[in-house]
């Protein structure tokens, strides 16, 4: 079975493997963790079987190797691969990899896809291209230096011998593959593809129905399952009558799914109805007949995991970080203040249910899965049907959205267990209630924040106690000890000097399932140093935007104090994003009354993005107009890409803070479709406009750094325009009465 | 139970419970997988086709309401991409995972259809009903009002050869 997808991993991911110049492409890291301990670098693959496939009649295809869940991969990175190997990225085909761990790193999360594939892409398309040339120069005999690379093309001299790629290919691809350490890069200033705006790949086939999602793979004699699970988590099947259920036309069989009793992967106990069709399936479940056994959390509910937070907030908690004397700098600071900030459970909410095909032969098995983790799709269906890896196929698909949700195991495990049962091949569908009630959800927490101002206006403390139903408790190896660890994101190493800093954490028990959730930890974080900040500029009587700037200090760089290979916040590249929204967004020029301007800043997956929001507050409601964002994403590759993605992070930020949130009642999700779990519709969405510096750098990602900006800045927005601090999301009409 | 009606222009049979909804039959029965389910109570809008041209909610249509009736999906809007809603989307590079532009855009052809010129608001009232997640709306307002400023014939053209 497989083991769990510790934060370990998901921590490698997120900070960015791809620095070392030793890398070579797709090197190994095993599914249960401890990667930087077990790294082995895989054999360098020949790029032409491993990324680029090009015919005798000169049709290109490149490989993607990471999962498209709306966030642009399909594009950015054969992009990295296209202008290195010299092809006309116009004519290109790309081809999703096949699920192969010895070759590729599958695993897409944590903003990391374009960090992490940028020097291996790089790499792959230059020895590609290199081996083009070799092979030309032999065809001629003459030196390679005399020969160049262009657009498909191998030139020799003054355009007196060409040879296409596809007359070349053959030979180029029995050559030794280069030294990837070694192979020549191209200067990336003279990129032609990269860089450059480039219009999505997959655009035209999710304009016509024919792009295929994981919910549309249809292999022949496909059988349709839906699951009912224990409404309340942890709890088991006690009782079961499945003869209304079988009596449902098109009901074919109903299975107990056993759960995976509080381990990884976390599946719920269930019943699987499975049928001809996904209506028959909906039907007979509908027609079963289920007592639960309710479990340990059956009296769990939101109201009594405030009351833990508040008591655990009344005493000091374990110290994660003290930097001088905090406490003593609060009791004799000439002006202090004091917040407290709640966040709730945020389910995922993809377009597109949870769902998986699975199909398990007497010697093979073949999967069809709307996956972020492919390698951990292979593994899992490898142990439920007790076949060897290499005669599990896993195709991964296109995605209706993924934002973590898709990077678990659990919806994958159900298929494996219903095809092993049924011997057929069989898509585990999950309805909206399903889907929203059995999710890996964003953790509640509870903040309180003490800050305290010296006599010339400088922060003399900055502590924070933090309590959250953290996710680390459930997914590290040592998480009951160390719970705290990835909670805190850029809380535990603020940009703003400070001459005393404590942070302090307590856990919030519970048992609701949490892992990651766009943007992850930052998502709290970023509301609650940006607010708090701004709360500080506030007791100061100054400008929000001059007191960070002031209290950034002089250009420095800070270490990653919650990763020790994450990049360090480097406050000139803050600073910069800082100015550019609020230079761009006219901060400072008059608004209407019950208007308001707010910002926020933020250093998160190695990328710096500030945001100003515009909002207007009229009898109780809100309505933010316009967001304006700056971006430092280091070298972009992709900018139409990234201007997709930050649109995409505001409405998603949005949604969460204004809409709703998941709450408990009797160990259960209280919400189930979209009427009590409301989402941003057209109608309510704000202008965004996005603003991405020009840099040299080396690229970061975009996929999850718009988020942490968005409630803070939002939030402060709405403290201008009525002078009313909100803490406590989602924002309440009477919150603003 | 057979039921028969007129799906992109083609006769269409179809023997199933007659409560099975609409969208179950395209997806399951016949395979066009291009309509989506997102919701199953009509709050989502990814299920959206048109019935005798007007959209629709199929995951909340009986079968057996379109008895007789022209319906048509994403499928049906053309052949190549060529509906000026479908290349005011491609040049606007609207969708992102794409899950729910089918509702979108068959939404947007309907609010044309009897609105070539919509205005702001007309399109918050026609469009609200279709969630993205991914937050494509700027860009879904955007390529409304491009695909009103393309040859209105060729709008009303193209939609009425596709029902």
């Amino acid at each position: 079975m497989a083991k769990a997808l510790t934060l370990d991993r998901r921590e490698f991911l997120k900070t960015g493997a791809a620095g070392g110049a030793a890398l070579v492409i797709g090197f190994y890291l095993p599914v249960d963790g401890t990667a930087q301990e077990q790294q082995q670098e895989k054999p360098t693959p020949n790029p032409f079987n491993a990324w680029v496939h090009i015919t005798p009649d000169d049709k290109v295809t490149l490989i993607l190797a990471k999962s498209e869940m709306g966030q642009g991969v399909m594009t950015s990175l054969p992009m990295i691969l296209a202008d290195e190997l010299e092809v006309d990225w116009k004519k290109v085909r790309i081809e999703q990899a096949p699920t192969n761990p010895k070759i590729y790193e599958h695993g897409t999360g944590g903003s990391s896809s374009v960090p992490e594939s940028w020097l291996p892409l790089r790499r792959a398309g230059a020895a590609a291209r290199e081996m083009l040339i070799d092979a030309a120069a032999q065809q001629w005999t003459v030196n390679r230096d005399t020969c160049r690379a262009e657009k498909g093309a191998v030139i020799h001299g003054v355009r007196k011998k060409i040879l296409r790629y596809g007359e070349l290919v053959d030979a180029a691809s029995k050559l030794p593959v280069p030294n990837f350490n070694t192979v020549p890069l191209k200067n990336a200033d003279s990129f032609t593809i990269v860089g450059h705006d480039q219009h999505r790949v997959d655009t035209p086939s999710k304009t016509n129905g024919t792009a295929i999602f994981g919910i549309d793979a249809r292999p022949a004699g496909l059988l349709y399952a839906v699951i009912a699970r224990s409404p309340v988590f942890g709890g088991r099947v006690a009782k079961l009558d499945a003869a209304k259920a079988k009596a449902v036309p098109g009901v074919r069989e109903v299975l107990e799914i056993p759960g995976t009793a509080g381990q990884s992967p976390f599946v719920e106990a269930g019943v699987a109805v499975v049928a001809d069709s996904s209506w028959a399936a909906m039907e007979g479940r509908r027609a079963l007949e289920v007592t639960w056994e309710e479990g340990p959390h059956a009296n769990e509910s939101s109201e009594w995991l405030r009351k833990q937070f508040v008591e655990l907030a009344s005493k000091p908690g374990k110290v994660y970080r003290n930097d001088g004397d905090a406490d003593a700098a609060l009791t004799s600071a000439s002006k202090k203040i004091e917040a407290v900030y709640e966040l709730p459970f945020q389910a995922h909410a993809c377009m597109e249910p949870m769902n998986c095909t699975v199909h398990i032969r007497e010697k093979d098995a073949e999967a069809w899965v709307p996956t972020q983790g492919p390698e951990w799709a292979l593994d899992i269906i490898a142990g439920v049907s007790k076949l060897p890896k290499e005669a599990v196929t896993v195709h991964t698909t296109l995605m209706g959205g993924g934002f973590g949700r898709r990077y678990q195991g659990d919806f994958i495990t159900e298929a494996a267990q219903v095809a092993k049962g049924i011997g057929k091949p069989v898509m585990v569908l999950w309805t909206r209630e399903d889907d929203l009630q059995h999710c890996f959800y964003r953790p509640a927490s509870y903040h309180r924040l003490w800050g305290a101002l010296d006599a010339g206006g400088k922060l003399a403390a900055w502590k924070h106690f933090q309590s959250s139903t953290s996710i680390g408790a459930v997914w590290e190896k040592d998480g009951k000890e160390k719970p705290e660890k990835g909670e805190f994101g850029t809380a535990a190493f603020i940009p703003y000097q400070a001459g005393a800093f404590r942070l302090e954490y307590a856990l919030g028990e519970c048992g609701v399932p949490r892992a990651w959730w766009r943007s992850v930890e930052h998502s709290s974080s970023g509301f609650v140093v940006e607010s708090f900040i701004d709360e500080l500029a506030a007791a100061a009587g100054a400008d929000p935007v001059e007191f960070r700037l002031h209290l950034m200090g002089d250009a420095r760089k800070i270490a990653n104090f919650e990763s020790p290979t994450g990049d360090p916040l480097d406050t000139s590249r803050l600073k910069g994003v800082l100015q550019l929204a609020t230079s761009k967004a006219a901060w400072g020029k008059p608004l209407p009354k019950g208007t308001g301007r707010g910002v926020a800043a933020y250093f998160s997956f190695n990328s710096y993005t500030s945001a100003v929001a515009e909002v207007v507050v009229k009898n109780g409601e809100v309505r933010v107009q316009r967001i304006v964002y700056a971006a430092d994403v280091g070298r972009p590759v992709n900018p139409a890409g990234v201007r997709a993605q930050l649109e995409s992070a505001a409405v998603y930020a949005l949604t969460a803070i204004l809409k709703g949130a998941i709450t408990i009642d009797r160990g259960r999700v209280e919400q189930s479709n979209f009427h009590d779990y409301e989402m941003l519709r057209i109608n309510e969405a704000p202008q965004v406009e996005v603003h991405i510096v020009d840099s040299k750098e080396k690229p970061t990602g975009i996929g999850e750094p718009g988020v942490p900006v968005i409630a803070p800045a939002v939030c402060n927005a709405i403290f201008a325009a009525t002078g009313k601090r909100l803490r406590r999301l989602p924002i309440r009409s009477e919150d603003l009465a | 139970m057979a039921i028969s009606f007129t799906l992109n222009g083609k006769s269409q049979t179809v023997n199933v419970s007659p409560e099975m909804p609409l969208l179950w039959v395209l997806r399951d029965t016949l395979n066009l997988t291009g309509t989506k389910f997102g919701c199953g109570m009509a709050l989502c809008g990814a299920c959206t086709v048109h019935i005798n041209g007007e959209a629709t909610r199929s995951c909340v249509t009986p079968v057996s309401q379109v008895a007789g009736k022209r319906v048509t999906t994403i499928e049906g809007l053309s052949k190549d991409n060529s509906h000026p809603v479908q290349r005011a989307w491609i040049e606007e590079d609207v969708p992102q995972c794409g899950y729910c532009q089918s509702g979108q855009i068959m939404s947007a052809v309907a609010l044309l259809a009897k609105k070539p010129r919509p205005t702001d608001a007309d399109i918050d009232d026609a469009m609200s009903g279709n969630i993205c997640r991914c937050g494509t709306y700027q860009r879904i307002r955007k390529a409304i009002h491009r695909a009103a400023t393309m040859s209105k014939d060729a709008t009303k053209q193209a939609t009425k050869s596709a029902a």
